[in-house]
Formats: structure tokens, sequence, C-alpha cells
């Protein structure tokens, strides 16, 4: 826990309520977020990445278990109450969702949605907010924003309304950004364009991001540092930049080889033997086991902690010491799946 | 490849707003409502006409009390109520008053049906009034109070809802009056009392009986539409962004869950003209409801054609307001578009 970081997430276990039993969501995440620097959450669906994100912003559902520390910038997340939560989630955090649409108000215009934040929780005159949204929306690359503001979110396209939303949640001038999947639900042209202005604007204004995303590409063109969750728990940390060249666990490697390339013929991409399993399945030892091709008798006993792998990142597979480097070359022999 | 890049940002080419032309588009629907509201009427008059003709009973029993009459004098009285005309020239006779306000002359009292009916309007205006009123303030007030603080209260009056809901309107009617009328004495047992004040008070217990399991459907439409839009996307967002709450209800809230309230709230309110017969046969009230079912019984043929036409209108007229209202608080219902 270093005085730098903006966000530290500590031991963070989150349970929620599900059909009268609390089943496990998140199990021991840790990872630290320094001021300015963009986290790239990676792993498939139900792995905790949304949760991640959610708990941080306190938008858990009512019910929810939390153990462990969210400290923002110092202060316990968790300890947050009624005006200084309020004051957290206005001026500290904000969220970009996925399905932009039906994250805005059907019956309320784009001026509405982008001027509500600033004209209530920063007491801004009305006028004086509109000139903002203007600014806001021309740096988003929207043409005619006098007359966008006038609109309502149906007369615009999924692209448009997804930079309407990151102009909303850069209005404030937030430090840190929490995107969750925010080109999964856009044409892949528009995805383009969309990442390059959010990653415009999360560098000039500062703002430290949490961006969570299914590809893996993706985050290490837009993110300093990756992290893969699996089944609710870290399984690597390194440099987003080296994570597709040198994963450093077996899923990160077998996620890798699942994709194509664009410089290399493929024929069959190899898949991932069974499925995926969610922290509340997960069996004892490493979670990861049953469908890994590297799996021994020791991974199954308990589960691994997060190895620090030199200085190029944290693993949770305790054959990595000797694995490292021979994961993707691996690729061509065939997996042995353990029923 | 340049086509491309000369226009690259083809998706944020704004749509022209169609400004000038909302006047335009409002005129046209309002126009479409009210010819489709003509056309209704036009179908609802062939069917209250013919219908009636249809059947069983004779009006001529009726105008002779079941006397004998000689064969003139029988002649002589279908000719004065154009008794002997085929069905069609009776009705385009009918539908001609009508349309000149004039419903004809009542078999029964020989009198002007235009000027029965303006002396028994008065007690069932109030009576739907009321219940409207009781309708909308309570069912608005229970749901949205149940909606926004779930727990115990809520549950329990959601409970009592869902019971009221299934009590038919004649059974709370006598229900009112053993309780509030004959045990309590807090209100008349019947009649609609003398203009003022005085026929507001007499109205009470029948608006309630009338209103009462439209009140709970209410209720608990609106308590269903508020905790969906509370746990709504959209909403999630404005508490994402550290709105107070007090803010979120007023402003994404109550509005969006408006809509699907506003609809089928409007429905029901129609839907108290059909009750209100009921109703004020059971209060002895002397308003519209009670004259239809005298009239039936009585084959008073001008009268019932007349009572069916105007509740037919009004119901109509009601749908119509109610889908420009929705067209007011729902901006993707176009106005100019054809409602499909």
């Amino acid at each position: 826990m270093t005085a730098m970081s903006l966000l530290s997430v500590d031991s963070l276990t989150v349970k929620l309520p599900v059909a009268g039993e609390m089943r496990t969501v998140l199990k021991d995440v840790s990872f630290e977020l320094e001021p300015g620097k963009a986290l790239g959450l990676v792993g498939e669906s139900g792995s905790g990445k949304s949760m991640t994100v959610r708990t941080i912003a306190r938008l858990l559902p009512p019910g929810a278990d939390v153990t462990g520390h969210v400290r923002f910038d110092g202060t316990e997340v968790f300890d947050l109450r009624g005006e200084a939560l309020r004051k957290y989630r206005a001026g500290d955090v904000s969220m970009i969702f996925q399905d932009a649409r039906a994250h805005t108000n059907p019956v309320r215009r784009i001026g509405d949605f982008l001027t509500e934040a600033l004209c209530t929780n920063q007491r801004m005159p009305k006028k004086q907010a509109e000139a903002r949204a203007v600014e806001l929306l021309a740096e988003v690359g929207i043409h005619n924003p006098e007359q966008r503001l006038r609109q309502y979110p149906h007369e615009l396209s999924g692209g448009l309304l997804q930079r309407v939303m990151i102009a909303a949640a850069v209005a404030v001038k937030p430090r840190l950004i929490l995107a969750d999947e925010p080109t999964t639900a856009l044409d892949v042209t528009t995805q383009a364009e969309v990442m390059v202005i959010l990653k415009r604007m999360q560098s000039e204004y500062g703002m430290a991001m949490l961006f969570i995303t299914h590809d893996l590409e993706l985050a290490s063109s837009v993110c300093d540092d990756t992290i893969v969750f699996y089944a609710g728990q870290v399984v690597e940390r390194q440099q987003a930049s080296r994570l597709h060249r040198d994963p450093l666990h077996p899923y990160t490697a077998a996620l890798v080889r699942a994709r194509p390339e664009i410089e290399r013929r493929a024929g069959r991409l190899p898949a991932l033997p069974g499925h995926p399993t969610t922290a509340y399945e997960a069996p004892d030892g490493c979670a990861f086991a049953p469908r890994c091709a590297f799996a021994q008798d020791a991974c199954r006993v308990s589960v691994p902690p997060l190895l620090r792998i030199g200085e190029q990142g944290d693993s949770r597979c305790v054959r990595m010491p000797e694995l490292h480097g021979s994961l993707l070359a691996a690729a061509g022999t065939t997996q042995e799946v353990t029923p | 490849m340049s086509a491309q890049d000369a226009a690259p940002a083809s998706t944020t080419t704004p749509k022209p707003a169609p400004r000038g032309e909302s006047g335009k588009a409002v005129a046209k629907f309002v126009a479409q409502r009210v010819a489709g509201l003509l056309a209704t009427l036009f179908v609802a008059s062939l069917v209250v006409f013919g219908s009636l003709y249809l059947a069983p009973g004779n009006p001529l029993t009726f105008l002779t009390h079941g006397r004998s009459m000689t064969p003139d004098a029988i002649t002589q009285l279908k000719a004065q109520y154009h008794l002997d005309d085929p069905l069609w020239m009776q009705y385009l006779r009918w539908l001609g008053g009508v349309l000149h306000g004039d419903f004809g002359t009542s078999i029964i009292y020989n009198q002007p049906v235009g000027a029965l009916l303006e002396t028994r309007m008065q007690s069932t205006l109030l009576l739907v009034v009321m219940a409207a009123v009781m309708v909308l303030v309570f069912g608005l007030a229970i749901g949205v109070f149940a909606g926004l603080k779930p727990g115990f209260l809520s549950r329990s009056v959601m409970a009592v809802a869902t019971a009221t809901m299934a009590v038919p309107t004649f059974v709370a009617a006598v229900i009112l009056i053993l309780v509030f009328a004959v045990n309590l004495g807090w209100f008349p047992v019947f009649g609609a009392g003398s203009p003022g004040l005085d026929a507001v008070y007499h109205m009470v217990l029948p608006a309630l009986g009338l209103a009462l399991a439209s009140v709970a459907f209410v209720a608990r439409l609106s308590q269903a539409a508020i905790r969906q839009e509370l746990s709504s996307d959209h909403v999630q967002t404005a508490i994402s962004r550290g709105l107070a709450r007090r803010f979120i209800v007023r402003r994404h809230v109550i509005r969006n869950a408006a809509m699907p309230v506003l609809t089928v709230a409007g429905l029901t309110i129609a839907g108290l003209i059909a009750g209100s017969v009921v109703v004020e046969q059971v209060f002895q009230l002397g308003g519209f409801g009670q004259f239809l079912v005298s009239s039936v019984q009585q084959k008073d043929f001008p009268v019932v054609q007349a009572i069916c036409m105007v509740y037919v209108a009004s119901f109509i007229v009601l749908n119509t307001v109610i889908d420009l209202l929705y067209s007011l608080l729902d901006p993707r219902v176009s106005l100019g578009r054809t409602a499909s």
C-alpha cells in the first residue's frame, strides 16, 4: 500500500444474497491504482470485473456482504454515509455504463442529462452548465452540440449516446473513471472512435481509469496495467502491453491463444475446455485447475497465493516460476482435460 | 478509402429537428383523433340503434300499456312514432335529430329525451367525477407511498388493495351503506340530495363504492411502476452521479412511472361510467344509470339510445384525452405518427 495510490482495494470479498443464500462473487481481490493511470480489468462474464467496479462505486444491491477494504485517497469508501457518500459519487468517481441507452432517462433531454449533476451537485447556474455541456459535447466530437442538447436519447445513435455518456462522466472532473465495457454494445468502427475519445479525455483531464473489457488487445492499447479475473479472483496482474506476449497465468495464456491474430493465418482456434466457473462454484484449490492443461495434484489442494513474478507482475499459479515464458510455446500441445 | 476519410463523422451529422413542423403535427394528430372519434361514434350509433330493434318486445305494447285499442288509434300511434317506416329510415331520422341535438321523444314520458337527460345529468356527472378524483388521489398516493417506502406497512397496504380489487361494486356499495349509513349514521342511505354541498355529501358513499376497486387497482399499478423505475438502469446512473434521492425520485422516477399508470388509470376512470349504472341503482341517485335501467325495462327506445350514445361518447373522448396526454409525457411517442 503505497502512499501514492489513489485507489486501493485490499482483500475485498463480496457475497450477494441469491435465492436465500449468500454467494461469493469476489474473493480476496487486491489491487492499487495510481492517479492518472489506467488499469484494465479483463475476464469472462461473471468473473467479477463488473462487481469490483460496482463495489468501488458503492452500487451493490441491498443485502450485499462486503469484507476487506476499498480506500479512495486514503478514505475508507465503505465508511461513507449520506452526504459524504453523495460527495464521493458526485465528485470523485464517475461511472460509464455499457448500455448507454438503458442508462439514460428516455423522457429527459440530452441537455438535462448533461447538466443535472452540474446544476444540483455543484450549484452551477443553468446557463453556465449548458455552456459547459456544449463544450463537452464538442470535446467528444459531437457536431451541432447546441441542437443535441434539445434532443432526446432515442434520437441519437448508440455511438453518439455513449459519447454523451462519456461527456457526462467527465463533466464533473472526477479523479477516477469507472468504465464498464463502454464500447461492447457498439459496432466495431464506432468502438474505435469512442475508445479514442475516452482515452484522450482520460489523459487530458488526468483522470485515473478502471477499464473493463473482454478485449485483451483493447486493454493493452488503452491501459497501463491489466489484471485478469477468473471466478471472482485476480489471477494475474502485469503491464498491459506485455500481457498478451508473455502471460503469467495459464488462463491468460489460453485466452490469448483463443484469439485470432491479424498477422497470422489461423486454422481452428484452440478453445478453452470446460466452461467458466463463478466464485461460488469454484472448487477447492486453484479455481482454474479443472480446465488447466498444466494442473497437477498440488493445484487442487489449496488456493494458490498471488505470487510476485520478478519485476514483471503477479500470478496466482503455483507452477508459474517453472512455467514462466513457456505458456504460449505450449500452444501446439493437446490439452488434457481432467474430468 | 478517400470517401470514407472525407466523412469520418457521418454518424454525428444531426438530423434537423422538426421545430416548425411540431405545430402542424399536433394539429394533424388532433384531426386524426377527432376523425377516429366520429367514426367510432357512427359505428356505435348503428350498434346501439340496431340492437334495440333486435331485442324481443315491441314499443307498441308499452305505448298502449297492454290495453286493446282501435285499429285507427294504433295506426295513429304508429304514424306518430314512425314505427312503420323501414329500419334504415328510422335510423336516418334518428341520426339527423341527434346531429341537431334532438334525441327524440320519450315513449313513456312523452317528453323530449334531451330535457329528461338534462335533469338527470348532474348526479351522474358528480358521481363519476368524484369517483375519478378519489381514484386518482387515493390510488396514486397509496401506490407512490408503497412504491417508495417498501416495508411491512407497504406490504400490508398492498395486500388489502389486492383483496379490495376482488370486491364487486354492488357488494362494496351495500357494505358501505351498512357500515357508514345504517350503523354509524354518518352518511345518508340513499338519494342524491339537493343541489350544492348537500349533493356532494350525498354522493360520498356512492362515489366511494364506485371508486374502491379502481383505487386499489391504480394503487397496485403505480406501486409496481415506481418499483420498476427505481430499479431501472437510468436511475442507477443517477445514483452513481451522487444525486439526492429526493431529486432522483422527482425527476427520474415519478415522471417515468406516470406513463404506464396514466394509460391504465385513464381506462379505469372511463370504466367508472359503466360502473355508475350499478351504483346509481343501489343508492337510488336518479341519474343516467338508473334511468337507463328503467328505460330498458320499459322499452323506452329513444332514451336508451340517447344514454348509450352519451356513455360511448364520453368513453371515447376520455380515451382521446389520454392519448394526447401520453404523447405529451413520452417524447418517444411522436404525435405525427399514427398509432399502430
